[in-house]
């Protein structure tokens, strides 16, 4: 009981904040996925779609890109919630320290923040696929489902990255992390063409990241019935279980590790 | 004041590796008593303060809080700690109220007494006017006033004050030394940690002094005094070259002398008497100061060292 209450009242204590500073986070939340949707989904789709007399794709390049971006943007999200906050909370303005004075343990402070991430990506990302229905590139209510996914997505990142912010000393590793880690599974995860278009060794790594298995668990659920080369021949299940078990093992380790940190 | 112990430490020790912060302290605080943590930069209360708020775990020793053991019962001891940080950790984006309302829900406090009690805390910190800014536009002083507000929204047994003042101006200090002593007139029990001896005077029943991590002398303020230092103090200073010269013709008439890098303390108990003898036996100096002797000088007799350098 004492568990579930303190990490309700880490939840409301950040949608206070979120109150606060939601302005400064409208164009990431309102105005990315409309710049990303019209220059990639419908500039470039354009082109993708009338192709050389050959058509790769047996659905509008628009509606496949959507989908993967959903989930990218998850990533992105997640990711970015997971560092720079939590880089402040212990370093910049150490206002964990504060919250650790109270009854309120790290268990509760690492929980309520990735429960509250959970909220705060499905308003993101809801956003997202609303905007994504008005252009056209996704029906309604495959939308609506390929957001659960695509929230647990953002959430598997941004434990990871909590965990991984713990452990670093400053902020060097978190823009080399966003680099070297995010960038190229934006770029190769299948967010903008099927990972069966890399060479095989491409392929066989891009399989293995996180948000390949996110792209392809919200596509697939998004575009129900799809087949190569549109979503890879992977069971569902494998693509959930893989993003559960990323989440359970890196909230553990969010919390064993900002104990180390916090708690010395 | 009763004798009802809220802390209690028996060889109090932190280790971070082969560096000893607390070295095998002991000390008790009672309920009621302003108790203070006297001592320079690295002398170890900020580790003492972090193992009884139960953030930094024991390493060896023993001690309890409210009767109970910090590594078993970390939420129950908070529940009843107000702490206010060295460093301000204020939520910056939040206005002074949100402040106070987000920290009593961290202490499980239902919402309609947190709103009764941001009232009073805000007129307590002299805040009202402050209400719905955010802690952004705070000066320094209204920023600590703030944290002690906060560290209050529990209505705390014990209040924990790591360097109350460091860093403020002095007006913004006498403010908040004002309200510090309300809180202990109200019968507030404070632990004050502080390397300025004017705030441990004017703040605390009761003190140790701390350096090096051990605690050299435990006692009130005045009788850490007389226990170390005389009544007065007599400060010469000398022009450059011919410091100390004459300073043997001085020999039976202080109880002590201490030579410092700009100037010689003299230490008797009678400091009109000093004066004639050193201008009857002219000591030529270019400036003499008198004074009291304050915790400074209990210090430097304690560890051979100044406080604030």
């Amino acid at each position: 009981m004492g568990l579930a209450t303190n990490a309700v009242h880490v939840v409301e204590a950040n949608a206070i904040g979120y109150r606060r500073t939601w302005r400064g986070r409208v164009i990431s939340t309102f105005v990315n996925p409309v710049l990303f949707l019209a220059g990639l989904g419908v500039a470039l789709g354009s082109m993708v779609d009338a192709g050389s007399g050959q058509t790769s794709l047996p659905i509008p390049y628009i509606t496949f890109a959507a989908t993967g971006l959903l989930a990218a943007t998850a990533m992105q999200t997640g990711y970015g919630e997971g560092a720079w906050p939590i880089m402040a909370g212990i370093k910049w303005r150490k206002s964990f320290d504060a919250v650790l004075a109270t009854p309120v343990s790290v268990g509760d402070l690492v929980s309520g923040y990735l429960c509250w991430g959970a909220i705060h990506l499905a308003f993101t990302l809801g956003v997202y696929a609303a905007i994504a229905v008005l252009f056209g590139a996704m029906e309604a209510v495959p939308a609506l489902v390929a957001l659960v996914p695509a929230v647990l997505c953002g959430v598997a990142f941004q434990a990871a990255s909590v965990a991984f912010t713990a452990r670093l000393e400053d902020e060097t590793g978190l823009t080399n992390m966003m680099r070297f880690g995010i960038m190229p599974m934006f770029l190769f995860s299948g967010t903008f063409f099927p990972v069966s278009q890399l060479p095989d060794w491409m392929e066989r790594i891009a399989a293995l990241t996180p948000l390949f298995h996110g792209v392809e668990l919200a596509r697939k659920l998004a575009l129900p019935g799809s087949e190569p080369p549109v979503v890879s021949t992977i069971p569902l299940w494998v693509h959930a279980a893989y993003l559960i078990v990323m989440t359970g093992v890196a909230w553990l380790l969010a919390i064993r590790w900002l104990s180390t940190r916090l708690k010395s | 004041m009763s004798n009802e112990s809220l802390v209690r430490a028996r060889g109090l020790t932190k280790r971070f590796g082969d560096f000893v912060a607390v070295d095998g302290i002991d000390f008790e605080i009672r309920r009621g008593e302003a108790f203070g943590f006297l001592g320079p930069n690295g002398a170890g209360k900020t580790s003492t303060m972090k193992m009884i708020t139960t953030v930094s775990p024991i390493t060896d020793g023993e001690m309890t809080v409210f009767g109970l053991e910090p590594a078993g019962d970390g939420p129950s001891i908070r529940s009843r700690l107000g702490v206010v940080p060295q460093e301000n950790n204020l939520d910056e984006e939040l206005t002074v109220a949100e402040n106070l309302y987000v920290y009593g829900r961290y202490h499980d406090i239902p919402k309609p007494t947190i709103r009764q009690r941001i009232d009073d805390l805000l007129n307590f910190a002299q805040l009202e006017e402050k209400r719905d800014s955010t802690v952004e536009s705070l000066s320094g002083g209204m920023k600590r006033r703030l944290i002690i507000a906060r560290a209050l929204i529990n209505e705390p047994d014990l209040v924990i004050l790591d360097e109350p003042t460091t860093g403020l101006d002095p007006q913004a200090r006498h403010v908040l030394w004002d309200r510090l002593y309300r809180l202990k007139q109200q019968g507030a029990t404070l632990i004050i940690t502080t390397h300025y001896m004017d705030e441990a005077e004017q703040l605390c029943d009761r003190l140790v002094v701390m350096d090096k991590g051990v605690i050299a002398d435990e006692g009130s303020p005045a009788e850490l005094i007389e226990r170390h230092s005389t009544r007065d103090v007599v400060e010469l200073r000398f022009a450059s070259g011919t410091d100390e010269a004459g300073l043997d013709r001085l020999d039976g008439a202080v109880e002590r002398m201490e030579p410092l890098a700009d100037r010689v303390l003299l230490y008797t108990n009678d400091a009109n008497a000093l004066v004639d003898i050193i201008h009857e036996r002219e000591i030529e100096h270019v400036q003499r100061l008198t004074r009291r002797s304050s915790l400074e000088d209990v210090f430097l007799h304690l560890t051979g060292r100044r406080l604030v350098d």
